[in-house]
């Protein structure tokens, strides 16, 4: 037996936006997605030339090299706008939260050998003023971007690497019983040590990227492409035989968000190169650069946490499967 | 391992975050902020910053979701409901076309804004802030869209809301505000945005168009409202903070200050002009007047306000008296240009009914018997006769706040107000006092402006004829444009509620 609720039948007059239709071909019903992101950023009769910028308007395509015929193209394959990527994350976190709990009641840390935990200290912790260049990167992306399809994961990307610079604080904590030193000697680190310093040179030069598209193949593809892998891969690995098993529950994060925020980078780098002959030399000169200095700032903290040959064998093992993606993107 | 130390919020917070920024060598500091010293602000040191909010990333994601999954739950059932139908009267939905081609573009652009504040300010306290509110302000606009989609369903002039807010002549003046704050220096667009604006006036804003939905049957609005409010707290916090921040760190800052609360309190205030007119003319049920409102959220709370400021040596606004004197004449003047001009626009008018004459005449006893009575009543009286009034003159623009020069005189409501500036061999005219203070402090930007007007006369905007300008706003003649009665809207509604009828009977 069916029950049917009785309702007034009303027929809506048109499915989505006039703007919405004209992309879609025609006026069918649009995703959420869809209708939070298309042409949301104005782009025509702008009043005012910026005052911190009076060569370009306020949006403007001209800020970067690149040319795209239409810069909505660069979708992102997650399909997120505010609540979607929000849900998403808090739902992430939750696990992360779990782990944390878990890691301190069963006094995980406790574990880890007294020479590794020290090493960890100095790799890992100095790691959140890495993201927090990345965090000022990707809200740069965000602010001299063109398009709301590519500029807004670029603001939700800001946040997640805030979310991961305090994680790792929360692993100093965890380590420190709170007092806050290990933050302290990381910096410290981050500020004088020998193997951070040209990772930190590496931070400062990505900020004053002009070009806001090298700064996405630099910060989003080159760093991101072997700082996740080498630290929380290769690293990681390392550690386990160390006791750092509860270690690699607290950093899960970074491997989950890695991978996905990596769906999103190759869909947005891919399209790019594959518009024009003129994108494609351009991001492949623009990774081509990047690519040994990158490998280059990271070598010293390899050499340090996993021995000279080890590291250096690690590290060229990430660089390999880095230009392994970045061919498959059509960068060559 | 001893027991950890218990850390109290703000001690965690500070733990997490304050410590992350660091005094670059590789990249002279300069070049990494380089638009921190531009407009003159001195800042001695960042770490006085006091962090409002100690928000870490993961609660922001933990509140944030928690709001979304409530919010979409009521827009899918409003959906599903057809929730339109329980509308107070059709007349209202023409108060959300207003907003979502006036104001939701404005939350994009205040997205995008503080992603450039979040960026470019030197302290790592107030750069968190500031990124939150960008991600707030793409959640306001993203769920307005959203929100507002069920609308454009049944409704005209919804449709093309982001092609009419880069063109159509009215919508420059909330564009043209935004852009004013987009292109100053992040300091400025701090004051403008987060203080004059998301403080001194967002209540002003944001309170009439959600009580407004709240009072006309609107739930999905009034839940977006509802939804959002935490946010708008969040960032009227704020706009104190860095006010009280800058005054604190440098008296040099004052004068600065002070010239932009000025400007940004005055062109802040031309803009509400349309929220005025919403409110006494447009909602079915009405909140209470603009008049009221201003008393209360301009006259009583801005005063505290700038009594708690006025420590630092801030004063209240220049033209604050001339404002307050004009929220007398404000939505009036407002709604019979839109009435004289509604051929041209995206949203019905109508002339006020018998009762809402009264109300107004209640409400605004010292002006709307003796100056815009007559005026409706002799318009309702050429309608009657076919002779609906429509004005085929294009109107004079103020170069710095964009609206028809149609404000009459501060002091003398016979006359047009109307100011004139010379800049670089050409003339420049504004509305008012305030206006012209605003472009005689830079001409050079006022200059700039793409008038629509002027842009029709110089054939940028799709030919000569209104016409031709019409369908270049995409603006579906017949049916998005000209009065209420005799709408596909109207007639669409009026067929619902005679289905209900018969079901109810």
């Amino acid at each position: 037996m069916t029950i049917d609720i009785k309702t007034l039948k009303v027929e809506p007059r048109r499915n989505t936006f006039g703007h919405i239709a004209r992309r879609l071909g025609a006026d069918k019903p649009a995703s959420r997605y869809e209708e939070a992101t298309l042409d949301i950023q104005a782009t025509d009769n702008f009043h005012y030339k910026p005052l911190w910028d009076t060569a370009h308007w306020h949006y403007d395509a001209s800020r970067t090299a690149i040319r795209m015929q239409d810069w909505y193209v660069l979708r992102d394959p997650r399909q997120y706008y505010y609540a979607s990527y929000n849900i998403a994350r808090a739902g992430q976190y939750q696990a992360t939260e779990r782990n944390f709990d878990f890691v301190a009641k069963r006094g995980l840390l406790d574990g880890i050998e007294p020479e590794w935990r020290d090493t960890v200290g100095f790799y890992l912790l100095p790691l959140r003023h890495m993201e927090w260049a990345a965090n000022m990167n990707s809200t740069n992306m965000c602010d001299r971007g063109y398009g709301t399809a590519v500029t807004a994961p670029c603001i939700f990307s800001a946040g997640d690497h805030l979310a991961m610079a305090q994680i790792l604080g929360r692993v100093g904590l965890a380590l420190d019983g709170n007092l806050g030193t290990s933050l302290q000697e990381a910096k410290t680190a981050w500020m004088e040590a020998p193997e951070w310093q040209g990772l930190r040179k590496l931070a400062e030069d990505s900020l004053v990227i002009e070009d806001w598209f090298e700064q996405m193949v630099a910060q989003n593809l080159v760093i991101d492409g072997l700082l996740y892998p080498l630290v929380y891969g290769a690293f990681d690995k390392a550690g386990q035989t160390r006791g750092g098993t509860g270690l690699s529950m607290l950093t899960e994060f970074m491997n989950d968000w890695f991978a996905e925020h990596s769906r999103w980078v190759d869909a947005v780098i891919k399209t790019a190169a594959a518009e024009s002959a003129e994108n494609k030399a351009l991001l492949g000169q623009w990774c081509r650069h990047w690519l040994p200095v990158v490998k280059d700032a990271f070598a010293p903290l390899a050499t340090r946490v996993l021995g000279a040959q080890q590291g250096a064998a690690a590290l060229d093992e990430v660089c390999a499967a880095l230009s392994k993606r970045a061919a498959a993107l059509g960068l060559s | 391992m001893n027991a950890p130390l218990k850390l109290g919020l703000k001690q965690r917070y500070s733990l997490l975050t304050s410590g992350l920024d660091w005094t670059p060598s590789y990249q002279p500091f300069e070049k990494i902020y380089p638009y921190a010293e531009f407009e003159g602000i001195k800042i001695h040191d960042w770490s006085k910053w006091e962090d409002p909010f100690r928000l870490t990333m993961d609660a922001y994601w933990k509140f944030q979701a928690e709001k979304e999954r409530k919010l979409y739950a009521v827009l899918d059932s409003f959906a599903q409901n057809n929730g339109q139908m329980n509308l107070s009267d059709v007349r209202y939905v023409n108060a959300l076309k207003l907003f979502l081609t006036g104001v939701s573009p404005l939350e994009y652009q205040a997205h995008r804004g503080f992603a450039h504040v979040g960026r470019h300010v030197p302290g790592v306290g107030p750069r968190i802030a500031a990124q939150m509110q960008s991600l707030d302000e793409l959640r306001h606009v993203q769920t307005q869209v959203h929100t507002l989609s069920h609308y454009n369903k049944f409704f005209d002039g919804f449709s093309e809301f982001r092609h009419m807010h880069d063109r159509v002549w009215y919508l420059s003046v909330p564009k043209s505000f935004f852009d004013d704050a987009r292109t100053a220096g992040p300091f400025e667009y701090f004051i403008a945005i987060g203080f004059a604006f998301e403080y001194v006036l967002t209540n002003l804003l944001f309170v009439p168009f959600m009580s407004g939905a709240a009072y006309n049957g609107d739930l999905a609005t009034v839940t977006f409202g509802f939804s959002a409010q935490s946010d708008e707290s969040r960032h009227m916090t704020l706009g104190i903070e860095v006010i009280k921040f800058l005054l604190e760190q440098d008296p040099g800052n004052l004068p600065i200050v002070q010239k932009w609360v000025d400007k940004w309190f005055w062109r802040g205030h031309r803009v509400l002009g349309l929220v005025a007119m919403m409110m006494d003319y447009m909602l079915p049920k009405k909140i209470m007047s603009w008049r009221e409102a201003w008393e209360i959220y301009f006259t009583e709370a801005g005063g505290s306000l700038f009594e708690d400021l006025a420590r630092y040596g801030l004063k209240v606004p220049k033209y604050a008296d001339v404002a307050t004197a004009e929220a007398d004449h404000l939505s009036h003047q407002n709604w019979a240009t839109f009435y004289q001009y509604c051929h041209a626009a995206g949203f019905h008018t109508w002339l006020p009914s018998a009762e809402e004459m009264d109300w107004l005449s209640e409400k605004y006893p010292t002006t709307f018997d003796k100056y815009y009575r007559p005026r409706f009543e002799m318009w309702a009286e050429m309608e009657k006769e076919g002779k609906r009034f429509y004005n085929n003159a294009l109107p004079q623009l103020c170069s710095v706040c964009q609206i028809p020069m149609v404000y009459t005189e501060h002091g003398d409501h016979g006359a047009t107000s109307f100011r004139v500036s010379d800049y670089k061999g050409e003339k420049y005219h504004t509305c008012s006092d305030g206006c012209k203070d605003i472009f005689d402090g830079e001409p050079e930007k006022y200059s700039q402006a793409w008038l629509p007007v002027h842009q029709i006369f110089q054939g940028n905007c799709g030919g000569a004829g209104l016409e031709d300008v019409l369908k270049w706003y995409k603006l579906n003649l017949g049916a998005d444009n000209l009065q209420q009665a005799g709408s596909p809207d109207q007639k669409l509604w009026d067929e619902w509620m005679a289905a209900k009828d018969k079901v109810a009977g």
